[in-house]
């Protein structure tokens, strides 16, 4: 892929050699070379994921948060609070989860399907197809916090261009609220997906790319129609990409923090309160480390799962293809 | 090739409204920042009663716009070179070298991009308050704390694409170098570089990018005085009014060099991020 882009940009660039004729180097220096990247990535990403895990099984609040050893051994009770369904907390936590998975699920069909359609559409060329192409990657560039701020703005009730535009076309006799209440759902839906479908459109228009034009003629000769060369012959060749695009953004969309935090705020309304939201609320507001920890926990292991059924099915699936 | 005219229409309408959705709130973002204040108070209106540039003026008063500004310019540029120079180091080493580790390595950095934030903020911020409690180092709160956590979280993808684009440059080309008595770090340094050059201003792009726009961990890593944009911009909403009119522009002002920088480069980056999906 890479080469076909550089191709097409008049960059010439050799093949890497095959592995077999490499000649490989051995010896120190490759370890110097990855001190200052383990040094960092153990002090960030390791050492505070264990340190996690520690907390999750410790009373950890406020008052102890200068002396976290001296913080009372809790066992497993964050966890029994967080899972408990009959309690207040594992309820919400239950809550929160069924929304997460409920708006990852819409928004990455939705944005995969726009970015699809706008990438099968743009594929030949003809006249314009630059300027529409830097129109779609806009929303993918524009910073979260400036674009989710305006989309805010347009969803206020009173002064937001969405429910004028209601009132102007007569969908509705009153202003409904957007932001509050069960419309936020949608509100956050919408947002997310305009956010994330001009990524999926990157990456397929991408992958696109590296299909050979004569492909399509041959289909074309054997009859196919638009239809049937993208079922036929696009998307049997984008499989690779969708494999990684479909997971990428699933763990974004599932993650994300910055578009619904921008949109409500650390407290949002409860049909649209995110999981990372929702635990970020029980951390720094409720000020209960031990139970955020749990429930962190517990997210990266649903996501670890999903991850490995994801990937063990896509490899089943290939072998039969 | 013959297109159906069906096929004609079907992409003239589907290529508007997705153009229409994507453009609406650039349309919001612009017409808004150049309204008076009344016209953003009252009901939505398409079109400005008269056009006046005072939200960009008035934007650096209501909060101290500069400071965030300036936080955000000092934060996000530290943390793309320092992380870029980081990640040329490792790339370099996984693209060259076979070593005991290798895979493993390879595999760990790539995994902690699928963490999610918050496991890793609540640790790190209870980790900050106690090395600043223990020593003298002031991490929380502080520019140098939010450089160090941005500098690894664009790391893994950084050595990502740039491991990637190392590969595609000839190892004829290093070899080269050593005939000519360079030693593996003057090739690297004389030779490979600046065949990557192209390669590290993409990631450059992306990790500045990151840096930019986080949310999570400095809405809880900074402070008054350390707040960057994407927390501060917040703050026009908690004045008593809200100057709807000013957030706009202020957000106009801070997305347009980020948008330019995205589209110009955009090509180089596709590139680099669908690398590893050929492999």
């Amino acid at each position: 892929m890479v080469d076909t882009i550089r191709a097409e940009k008049g960059v010439t660039a050799s093949a890497p050699s095959p592995p077999h004729k490499r000649q490989w180097r051995r010896g120190w220096l490759p370890y110097v070379l990855l001190i200052p990247a383990v040094i960092l990535e153990l002090l960030i990403h390791i050492i505070p994921m264990l340190v996690g895990v520690g907390i999750s099984f410790l009373q950890l609040t406020e008052f102890y948060l200068s002396n976290w050893r001296a913080a009372p051994f809790a066992g497993t009770s964050n966890y029994r609070i967080a899972l408990n369904i009959h309690g207040a907390t594992g309820q919400a936590l239950l809550h929160s989860f069924t929304i997460t998975v409920l708006y990852t699920v819409i928004a990455l069909a939705v944005s995969w399907s726009f970015g699809m359609a706008a990438a099968v559409f743009t594929q030949r060329a003809f006249r314009g197809r630059g300027v529409i192409r830097t129109v779609f990657l806009i929303p993918y560039a524009l910073p979260v916090f400036a674009s989710v701020i305006t989309w805010n703005f347009m969803l206020q009730r009173d002064t937001g261009m969405v429910n004028q535009l209601l009132l102007d076309l007569h969908l509705v006799h009153s202003r409904p609220f957007w932001l509050i209440g069960s419309n936020s759902f949608y509100s956050l839906v919408v947002v997310a997906i305009w956010r994330s479908w001009p990524f999926a459109f990157l990456i397929l228009t991408a992958g696109m790319q590296s299909i050979p034009t004569d492909l399509y003629e041959a289909a074309s000769l054997d009859g196919s129609g638009a239809i049937g060369q993208v079922r036929h012959v696009t998307l049997p060749l984008l499989r690779p990409v969708n494999r990684v695009l479909l997971l990428v953004l699933f763990l974004w969309t599932f993650n994300d923090f910055s578009v619904p935090f921008t949109l409500f705020g650390s407290a949002p309304p409860s049909q649209a309160d995110i999981i990372s939201i929702h635990i970020y609320e029980n951390s720094f507001v409720s000020w209960n480390f031990g139970t955020g920890s749990a429930m962190s926990v517990l997210l990266l292991l649903f996501l670890l799962l999903v991850t490995a059924i994801y990937l063990a099915a896509g490899r089943l699936g290939g072998r039969h293809a | 090739m013959h297109e159906a005219t069906w096929f004609r229409w079907a992409r003239v309408i589907v290529l508007t409204l997705l153009g229409l959705f994507a453009l609406t709130p650039v349309y919001v973002m612009l017409s808004a920042s150049l309204k008076p204040l009344p016209d953003v108070e009252g009901a939505f209106r398409w079109f400005p009663s008269h056009v006046t540039v005072a939200p960009f003026i008035d934007m650096w008063q209501t909060i101290p716009l500069l400071r965030y500004l300036e936080n955000s310019l000092v934060v996000s540029t530290t943390a793309s070179v320092a992380s870029v120079l980081i990640a040329l180091l490792a790339a370099y080493a996984i693209s060259r070298y076979r070593f005991h580790g290798r895979q493993v390595f390879s595999i760990t950095i790539l995994s902690t991009q699928m963490f999610p934030g918050i496991l890793f903020l609540l640790p790190l911020f209870v980790i900050f308050v106690n090395i600043g409690r223990v020593t003298s180092i002031n991490l929380y709160g502080s520019r140098t704390g939010l450089i160090i956590t941005y500098m690894t979280f664009t790391l893994p993808f950084a050595i990502w694409m740039l491991a990637a684009y190392l590969d595609t440059i000839p190892r004829e080309l290093d070899e080269a170098a050593k005939v000519d008595g360079s030693g593996p770090m003057g090739a690297f340094i004389r030779v490979v570089i600046p065949a990557a050059i192209p390669g590290i201003v993409a990631v450059l792009i992306y990790a500045f990018m990151t840096a930019w726009s986080e949310m999570l961990f400095a809405s809880v890593l900074t402070n008054d005085t350390t707040r960057t944009l994407a927390v501060g911009l917040q703050g026009y909403a908690t004045q008593n009014q809200v100057y709807w009119n000013q957030i706009m522009a202020a957000s106009l002002t801070v997305s347009v060099p980020i948008v330019v920088g995205f589209l110009l480069l955009q090509r180089f980056l596709v590139a680099g991020m669908t690398a590893g999906s050929v492999k």
